[in-house]
């Protein structure tokens, strides 16, 4: 386990650095025009003396590794400005962050609990009444377009019938039931989705599990059904349903969660990031992309990890015994 | 014979509904186990004995499974009884142990944990007790360095250890009776003796009731007292193992004892084979399902026999053969031995 | 042309890296599933390699055919040395040399119709197409004894003894010289067994066939075979006639293997019980 472990975090160094260089090439290399004007912005062309301190402070004389090693500078430096509206980037980022991990976090939680707990119910009681209507609330949750669910929520539930405040974020430590009382709908905007897909594939799971001979041996042997049920078709059912978790929470937190955020003024990252995208400012996206792309991979070797907690057979790296 | 049988299987009937139809798994199996003895279940792919034997303890029980017939455990009918009681009689009245000891363990938990959890199901011991006792059982068994091994994960124990380990899980709780579903199938030869080893000494020392299901006559001659042949979901013979090996009485049984290769004697020239493919339980030949594979049919075999003693003296020995005794003792004879002659083209 | 021997096989070596280390991976350890294995196969007769699981003898049969590069050691293939050698230049030799495979239930894909099946090797070899094809398919069913009727049926709509008789035919149709089974019977029911042995030995006289049988189960072996080799962590243990190796075993695993094979006969089991070997 401990080889495991060591060799996959050395492995996620590699990719970050694989990581650190694509976004280097795609923001600064690539692209056919000036980059120090692009990155002074829209509202600053025709300022030659802004570009040319761009221009300094970037090295774009340098060479492209020395660019590249300016870039990293001043992005882990806290450097990064963003000209468009005299900002500091990774102050904004660190900003964003509380909201953003408030939406994400709590949007994981309640995805993980119903998306489980519906996909445990539909499995055990397949082809029955509770199992097809299940499924038809996972469907829906899948189709339901976020923007559109978010519309539907703030029409009804915050402008027709005042149940929730229309959207903005209240720090956790400043008042945690405000804080929760204003998150509910985005989380709930959030997780649909979600529950939706993992009820669906731990369903699926589940049914293939039910089928094999270990858990004809657990009943052989006298356990309780729910024992049965928990601590060897559940337990055997999830090890997938963690690695994809991973990729989802990440994926989330990376960006995905954008639009919802958005939607409901969050003022988090991901806002901050489709601000950055409407205003064509450069500085930001290249934080933000940078920033998501690590949190990414981060989360992608806890998963790998965590998968060869759960299995063990999948300890590679291990001698034969 | 002395007391009371253990278990009593009485017309046992299993069927499923497919997609095919009605598919008769068992039909109207009956036998008993007396206490300390060893029964082998023995048949072909589709034959039916897997399905009694999951029956006896209600792994069968699903919306599309008809179970009729009784089964008889010291009294109590395991046919009609509840959920909650079939729990307590699983592991702690009659343990199982399955083909595959590679898929039968769960591959996520160690060996001991999952000894542990089928103790602590049935007795309120604590944790570090019940795994004393799995130690102690894995030893039994023949597991060098238990104390060790009971923290592995399956995959890291060979075929035979998980085997063993299998075993010592189903006699964890010292039931009366252990099925053993085709236990040595899935392992290499060497390693299927040491496991017949075990399971003979497990039954002469405990006195432990067996019924072993399995497809090999070579298993069932070096540890049964008495057999059980299985064809299309019937019983078609059943007697002593000197009765089944040296006085068979149902053209079946020939066949399988002509077509095992025998090393203590010399090649024959070619292979005796019953010709034919086991029936599809979906469609049965009508009368005898034998039928389509026996050279000896005539005219009385679509009408299906009835299960009997046929011969004086021997009131255990039964088969589904219309011949008379005299013509079974005469056809049964291919080259100087029992076998069966193929159909000539 | 090259004498009797069809096959013969010397020092073959087919080793497997185990590979450990934190960053890189360093070979620390090998795998010797095949630690130098020697035999030669007369033309036309049957050579049983018996083994366990863990044996090599799986591991040999796909060296010899060149499926898995061997690490080292000569196969000669009527005199020639094929060991080692490309794909394309196999690819002529492969029409004289087929396998059988143990799963009748993996080995076919379940996707194409068993006509297509028998007759792809003939097609892709470019021997026959058309009608031509079809009369020779269907003659090859004929003889492993399905109805010809089935040329059109998928894998799945036959029992286990039916499909490895299609593997069989598929093995057959480029009129090979060696055909080497990898434990052909072992995954059907008895009464079957005997039908696909009978069937393996009627095909070697009818095609003056050389077989190389794979299997566990040394009775079936011993019956269909002129010489048995035994195998043992990679190694062969003992070689001879099949009466010779079976009635009077030199090598001590040998005769733990003939020992622990159960006779289906309770007189004599008891027999052999009483006195110990």
């Amino acid at each position: 386990m401990a080889r495991f472990t060591v060799r996959r975090l050395l492995g996620m160094v590699v990719v970050l650095f694989a990581v650190s260089v694509i976004v280097f090439l795609v923001f600064n290399v690539i692209p056919n025009s000036d980059p120090a004007a692009r990155i002074a912005g829209e509202k600053s062309a025709g300022n030659v003396q802004l570009i040319e301190n761009i221009e300094g402070e970037w090295g774009f004389d340098d060479s492209l590794p020395i660019q590249y090693l300016t870039m990293m500078k001043l992005i882990f430096t806290g450097d990064l400005v963003s000209y468009e509206n005299q900002t500091d980037v990774v102050e904004e980022i660190w900003a964003g962050v509380p909201a953003t991990l408030s939406l994400c976090v709590g949007a994981a939680a309640i995805w993980m609990f119903f998306g489980i707990l519906f996909g445990y119910l539909s499995a055990i009681r397949a082809g029955g009444l509770a199992d097809r209507l299940l499924t038809i609330v996972a469907l829906v949750g899948i189709s339901v377009p976020v923007f559109w669910l978010a519309g539907i929520l703030l029409i009804y539930l915050t402008f027709k019938v005042e149940l929730f405040p229309p959207g903005g974020y209240v720090g956790l430590s400043e008042d945690p039931v405000d804080w929760a009382y204003h998150l509910i709908l985005p989380w709930v905007t959030l997780a649909v989705l979600y529950v939706g897909f993992y009820s669906r594939v731990l369903r699926s799971n589940m049914l293939d599990t039910m089928n094999e001979d270990h858990v004809r041996t657990a009943r052989a042997k006298g356990l309780p059904e729910r024992q049965v049920r928990t601590r060897h078709v559940l337990r055997n059912s999830l090890i997938p349903i963690v690695t994809l978790f991973g990729l989802d929470f990440g994926a989330v937190v990376g960006g995905g969660a954008i639009l919802t955020e958005a939607l409901f003024d969050l003022h988090g990252v991901g806002q901050y990031a489709a601000e950055a995208v409407r205003d064509l400012d450069l500085p930001p996206l290249i934080a933000v992309t940078m920033f998501g792309a690590f949190f990414i991979v981060f989360l992608n070797t806890l998963v790998d990890i965590a998968y060869a907690k759960l299995d063990p057979r999948v300890r590679l790296g291990e001698p034969a015994q | 014979m002395s007391a009371a049988p253990l278990l009593s299987v009485r017309d046992l009937s299993v069927s499923f509904a497919t997609e095919g139809g009605r598919l008769p798994a068992v039909e109207r199996v009956s036998f008993d186990l007396s206490p300390g003895e060893v029964l082998a279940i023995v048949g072909e792919s589709g034959a039916g004995k897997s399905v009694t034997a999951q029956t006896i303890i209600g792994l069968t029980r699903s919306p599309n499974a008809r179970i009729e017939g009784r089964v008889e455990l010291r009294g109590t009918d395991l046919v009609a009884a509840g959920e909650g009681e079939l729990r307590t009689v699983r592991g702690e009245r009659i343990g199982m142990v399955f083909q595959d000891p590679m898929t039968s363990f769960n591959p996520v938990h160690r060996i001991g944990s999952q000894i542990v959890e089928a103790i602590r199901a049935h007795r309120s011991i604590g944790k570090q007790e019940a795994r004393g006792l799995a130690v102690e059982m894995l030893d039994s068994v023949g597991i060098a360095e238990a104390a060790r091994r009971v923290d592995d994960y399956p995959h890291e124990f060979s075929g035979g250890m998980r085997q063993r380990a299998m075993i010592a899980m189903a006699l964890a709780l010292e039931p009366e009776v252990l099925i053993a579903d085709e236990p040595t199938t899935a392992l290499d030869v060497t390693v299927q003796a040491q496991i017949l080893g075990l399971l003979e000494r497990l039954n002469r020392e405990r006195g432990l009731a067996t019924i072993l299901i399995t497809h090999d006559l070579g298993v069932v001659a070096e540890i049964a007292d008495r057999v059980l042949v299985m064809y299309g979901g019937r019983v078609v013979e059943q007697g002593t193992l000197e009765q089944i090996f040296y006085d068979p009485q149902h053209p079946y049984t020939w066949g399988l004892l002509g077509s095992l290769t025998r090393l203590d004697r010399p090649r024959p020239e070619r292979l005796p084979q019953i010709a034919g493919a086991p029936p599809s339980l979906l469609a049965l030949p009508e009368g005898c399902s034998f039928r389509p594979r026996c050279p000896h049919e005539f005219a009385p075999c679509t009408e299906l026999p009835p299960l009997q003693a046929r011969l004086t003296g021997e009131p255990g020995h039964c088969d589904r053969c219309w011949l008379t005794p005299e013509a079974k003792r005469e056809k049964r004879q291919v080259a100087g031995q029992i076998g069966l002659e193929a159909p000539s083209p | 042309m090259s004498g009797p021997n069809l096959l013969e096989v010397t020092d073959l070596v087919k080793h497997f890296p185990i590979k450990s280390g934190v960053l890189i991976d360093r070979e620390v350890d090998q795998v010797r599933a095949v630690d130098g294995i020697s035999f030669s196969v007369e033309r036309g007769k049957t050579l049983g390699l018996v083994g366990e699981s863990g044996s090599g003898k799986s591991t040999a049969c796909r060296a010899i055919l060149n499926l898995t590069k061997p690490t080292s050691g000569s196969v000669k293939f009527e005199g020639q040395e094929i060991a080692g050698l490309s794909r394309r230049q196999m690819r002529p030799l492969r029409r004289e040399m087929q396998m059988i495979f143990q799963d009748p239930y993996a080995s076919l894909n379940p996707r194409k119709r068993i006509g297509q099946i028998v007759g792809d090797p003939l097609k892709r070899q470019g021997v026959a197409s058309g009608s031509e094809l079809r009369r020779r398919v269907e003659e090859l069913l004929d003889r492993v004894g399905l109805a010809t009727e089935h040329y059109d049926r998928y894998p799945h709509e036959f029992s286990g003894g039916q499909r490895q008789r299609i593997g069989i035919a598929r093995a057959l149709a480029l009129q090979p010289k060696l055909v080497i089974a990898d434990e052909p019977v072992s995954a059907l029911d008895v009464s079957i067994q005997a039908q696909i042995i009978n069937l393996l030995d009627d095909l070697q006289d009818e095609f003056g066939l050389t077989y190389v049988f794979v299997a566990h189960d040394i009775g079936v072996v011993r019956h269909i075979s002129d010489r048995i080799a035994v195998m043992h962590d990679g190694k062969i243990v003992e070689e001879g006639t099949a009466d010779q190796v079976c009635e009077h075993p030199r090598d001590d695993y040998t005769k733990k293997l003939l020992t622990a094979v159960p006779i289906p006969d309770p007189r004599e089991a008891q027999a052999r019980r009483a006195a110990p070997a």
